[in-house]
């Protein structure tokens, strides 16, 4: 029974799921405070080359160096959203071109193959990765056990960040100021907030959820670092539009990020039982069930209830609110 | 303290100032990003100048790494100027690389022998099949209000895979399975001799792609900057509702931006098929390695979304990407080229304020009732 293609299937869905759910989360919180980063997918291959980079150069316990490389990722993240938050939010650029610039900059044919290639990651065997990991005793449980509680800590781990996520959003004085800003900077400005500031911490705050989702496919899933970007290979993409799937919702980032990690999990699956379907068509399963995700959302009924923030895109100027 | 206003009107010759400076300072910091992963900054500047512009030959073989990213930069600018963002140049390359390769090997297997027929129609099975995959996102934008930038983005994933597909994994017409050693390595068909397109001039050849590129340039300018069409794109782009009110067509616009948008850079795929790699080059280190759909966004960006300026950046930017091909190796790794772009991009877009503000310096006058200090206004 836990052999069975479902259980692989749906345990593969939720490791694959989770690089998307940081990323996502990360997303969420800088579209929350009004600014779009479309740099996300230049962050995780960074994040993900000095996250393993991190691993191979730190000493000590397997814990320790795992921590350290995750919080390097982060920090790596964090370092490149704050060119697109310097960008946009100083000097006013556009919010798409500049993201795409991210991309470009932190991208498989930039910075982070630089950084490869100047370190010689890609000839460096694994030798620090995130083990599945039995914390709550329940790994043996029908079905459920090796889904849920046979997974590794950054999974664990990422269902806290959702949960830290959802409550700092819609519960807290904090979330709400940074909900004000998304949705009308200039009555938020009124109000005393200090609209740069919150756009700064939370496009920050969000590149170090890339990093640490970029980290998941260097550590966990691959582990080890390609060139290229076939480590990460449009994932960060898939985070953008699950926060639209999501309607900017932290629980609903969950969901979909599962949803598609099951649809990128699926080849591997079903290559290692042997069922032989044509790769490229599965290989493109999920990048055109986003197309068609983001459609059935996009369409006039989903269009009343979704809470995409108003100022989304929108540089704040106070002089010409 | 620095205050920005606004600038009512901007002077030409911004616009031509600020790129220029907006690059000496992309060059400064990659000038610091060398230094400090510890090459010799001199030498580098100066392999890459050689190997891209003053080098022998090296302006002919820069011609052809800029044809390619002409075609996307221009697809990028005809698009973005809408403000309609299409990142799916990439894809749609392949598509027309697709298309191309299929009316050159059928009008092969006919026996037409005349260049002109094949160049003239393999550009237009490029561009239709280039514009059919943009009309995809176009479409979902113009119908169903999808945001065009992902949905054209994860196209280019699924044109990829289809490329792939046409060459490693089916047994399709664009596959060459006429020899055993083809089977087992798979390939495409090469092209008949007369689809190969010529080039012109000696000291530097100029290949017949990137002279298409400067004409299909030279008419996207004149469209976008003289007729009314252009005038109505412009309009949606600085405001969309204005245009409605207006009465403009806004659903068909973009209907017609992307399908042009996707045109133009479905011509780049045939030119690759034709002038570069003479046959569907489906390997992922061939055609899809290249990203030339996300350097044409660098490009358009850069020439500020003028099509005339994308005919020189594309030429900038295509001596920076030979020479990366050129110098490859441990002095020159192969993330450099991105690095440089990205640089160069993100100054590029920082100028833009410049352009778009004035930056006035002045001190801050403190004038506290109740300080009694002199006003420091007065230094």
């Amino acid at each position: 029974m836990n052999d069975s293609l479902l259980v692989i299937v749906l345990a593969q869905a939720v490791l694959y799921g989770t690089p998307l759910l940081y990323a996502a989360l990360g997303e969420l919180l800088a579209e929350r405070s009004g600014v779009l980063n479309l740099g996300v997918e230049g962050m995780m291959l960074f994040g993900a080359a000095v996250g393993f980079w991190a691993s191979q150069r730190v000493d000590g316990s397997t814990e320790v160096v795992l921590t350290v490389a995750i919080l390097a990722a982060a920090a790596s993240g964090a370092a490149m959203a704050l060119i697109h938050a310097f960008l946009t939010i100083t000097l006013r650029a556009s919010q798409i071109v500049s993201g795409l610039a991210l991309t470009i900059f932190a991208g498989g044919l930039g910075l982070s193959a630089y950084f490869g290639a100047e370190l010689h990651l890609a000839e460096l065997p694994a030798v620090h990765q995130f083990k599945p990991l039995d914390l709550f005793g329940l790994g043996d449980v029908a079905f459920f056990g090796p889904i849920l509680f046979d997974q590794s800590a950054v999974v664990y781990l990422s269902w806290l960040a959702t949960l830290a996520v959802g409550l700092y959003l819609a519960r807290t004085r904090l979330g709400l100021n940074v909900r004000a800003v998304g949705e009308a900077p200039a009555s938020a400005d009124a109000m005393g907030i200090n609209v740069a500031l919150y756009r700064y911490v939370h496009v920050l705050v969000g590149g170090a959820f890339a990093g640490v989702g970029g980290a998941c496919y260097s550590l966990a899933i691959a582990p080890g670092w390609v060139a290229g970007d076939v480590l990460v290979s449009g994932a960060g993409w898939i985070a953008i539009a699950l926060v639209i799937f999501a309607f900017w919702r932290a629980e609903l980032c969950l969901v979909g990020a599962y949803l598609f990690g099951g649809l990128s999990a699926l080849p591997f699956a079903l290559q290692a039982h042997d069922v032989t379907v044509t790769p490229e068509f599965l290989q493109a399963l999920p990048y055109v069930m986003t197309v068609v995700v983001l459609v059935l959302v996009s369409t006039a009924f989903a269009r009343r209830r979704i809470g995409a923030p108003a100022a989304l895109g929108r540089p704040y100027v106070r002089e010409e609110r | 303290m620095i205050r920005l206003e606004r600038r009512l009107e901007q002077p030409w010759w911004l616009s031509v100032v600020v790129p220029l400076g907006s690059l000496a300072v992309a060059f400064a910091i990659l000038a610091v990003v060398l230094a400090v992963s510890g090459h010799a900054v001199g030498a580098t500047f100066r392999d890459i100048v050689e190997a891209g512009f003053t080098g022998n030959q090296s302006l002919s073989t820069t011609l052809i790494s800029a044809t390619p990213i002409l075609f996307t930069g221009l697809a990028a600018a005809a698009a973005f100027r809408m403000e309609l963002f299409n990142i799916g140049a990439e894809g749609q390359l392949y598509l027309g690389a697709v298309g191309a390769a299929w009316i050159a090997l059928q009008l092969g297997d006919h026996g037409v022998e005349s260049t002109p027929l094949f160049v003239v129609s393999m550009c237009v099975a490029a561009a239709v099949l280039g514009a059919a995959w943009a009309l995809i996102p176009g479409a979902l934008r113009a119908f169903a209000n999808t945001n065009e930038i992902i949905t054209s983005l994860m196209l280019n994933y699924v044109a990829g895979l289809l490329l792939t597909y046409l060459i490693y994994d089916s047994a399709s017409y664009w596959r060459d399975t006429s020899t055993l050693q083809a089977r087992a390595f798979p390939q495409g068909k090469p092209m008949p001799e007369a689809a190969e397109w010529p080039s012109f001039g000696s000291d530097v050849v100029v290949p017949l792609g990137f002279a298409i590129g400067v004409g299909v340039a030279v008419m996207l300018w004149a469209l976008y900057s003289r007729t009314r069409f252009g005038f109505e794109v412009s309009v949606i782009a600085d405001s969309p509702r204005a245009a409605r009110y207006a009465g403009m067509r806004t659903r068909r616009k973009i209907l017609a931006v992307m399908a042009l948008s996707g045109a133009v850079a479905g011509i780049g795929g045939a030119s690759q098929v034709a002038e570069f790699s003479h046959t569907l080059d489906g390997s992922p280190q061939g055609l899809q390695a290249a990203a030339f759909g996300y350097t044409g966004i660098v490009v358009a960006a850069l020439a500020r979304y003028n099509p005339l300026a994308v005919c020189l950046v594309s030429v900038l930017i295509g001596g920076l990407l030979n020479a990366g091909y050129t110098l490859q190796g441990a002095d020159f790794p192969s993330g450099l080229v991105g690095v440089m772009q990205g640089i160069i991009l993100f100054c590029a877009l920082g100028g833009e304020l410049l352009i778009r503000y004035r930056l006035t310096i002045r001190r801050r006058v403190r004038a506290h009732a109740d300080g009694g200090t002199a006003p420091e206004a007065a230094a």
